[in-house]
């Protein structure tokens, strides 16, 4: 993997996220732990909503999406964290036995206001079904150290 | 139909508090966000944020945390109050997610939902779209986390 610095992210670039498999263990243990609803805790809790089937928290599909990038290309970076996500749509439920793909793409950058050697790259993450069904669309800035903000850290 | 006060717009409902630990901090960042200033507390010193702090999104799965166990006890207060039965669905997404300032170890997070709006869903009838504009806020009364939720909610018309 290249280590990635801000220079190294151009605008409308995109980055593969790989995949993750989704398991009921894992479904029921995020809710369990985060958000426990029915339909997150148990299969016959998902039949009986409108869901259909034990499902992935929202909040638990944002965490894979978040080890995605991790696994891909946000560890070999300079990546500081994240002020915020602009915004997160939930567009169809996530199911115990789903592998997602997802693929990142660089909306803008610019170079940070408030902190020197700093940048921002705006991305939009998207996951998948296998079937290429649209399971969340989310708009994230990141913050990442530019070379000469690195090697002054 | 009778509304509980919760259902009021700008109605702020306080969800509870949760301190956190460096254990679990640090177990959330191996599972889903392995960045070292959430894994290594020697290594964050280094880093834009500090000093090791949760991931962001373990600070917001809290917040879902608390709001589910404050509905389960508001459930109940309701049903003996004679309210509408209530009926929470799942969430299109949300807007607006802003952490504001990392949340160290030890730091003690407040949570809180305001009720900002209400609406009709137009594809499901019977239930409801809510907005709420939720927080995070310190110890030291800095806010660390805002965003604005929606959730599906059902109750009789």
């Amino acid at each position: 993997m290249v280590f990635r610095y801000f220079e190294d992210f151009a605008e409308g670039g995109e980055i593969d996220l790989g995949s993750y498999a989704v398991t009921a263990q894992e479904i029921i243990d995020y809710a369990g732990q985060f958000d426990p609803a029915p339909f997150h805790l148990s299969e016959e809790g998902g039949r009986a909503s409108m869901l259909g089937a034990l499902a992935a928290s929202g909040w638990h599909t944002c965490g894979m999406l978040m080890r995605m990038m991790c696994d891909t290309f946000l560890l070999e970076s300079s990546g500081q964290g994240s002020p915020g996500i602009d915004e997160c749509k939930w567009l169809t439920p996530v199911f115990a036995g789903d592998r997602l793909t997802g693929r990142a793409t660089v909306t803008g950058k610019r170079l940070s206001a408030s902190r020197p050697g700093v940048g921002i790259i705006h991305f939009r993450f998207e996951l998948f079904k296998e079937n290429g069904m649209p399971v969340m669309t989310i708009l994230n800035p990141i913050m990442f150290r530019t070379r000469a903000g690195s090697a002054a850290a | 139909m009778k509304l509980p006060p919760m259902f009021t717009l700008g109605h702020v409902e306080q969800l509870g508090t949760h301190v956190f630990t460096a254990d679990e901090i640090v177990a959330f960042a191996r599972k889903y966000d392995p960045q070292i200033f959430h894994l290594d507390a020697e290594a964050a010193k280094n880093s834009v944020l500090g000093g090791l702090c949760a991931s962001g999104w373990h600070t917001v799965a809290m917040w879902m945390r608390k709001q589910r166990d404050r509905t389960a006890e508001l459930l109940v207060e309701l049903e003996r109050g004679g309210y509408s039965k209530l009926e929470y669905g799942p969430s299109p997404g949300f807007k607006n997610l802003r952490w504001i300032r990392p949340v160290y170890v030890g730091d003690a997070i407040s949570y809180t939902s305001e009720t900002a709006e209400f609406r009709a869903s137009a594809s499901r009838p019977g239930w409801h779209v809510m907005t709420g504009r939720n927080a995070g806020t310190n110890q030291d009364g800095q806010p660390v986390m805002t965003f604005e939720s929606t959730v599906l909610l059902k109750y009789p018309a």
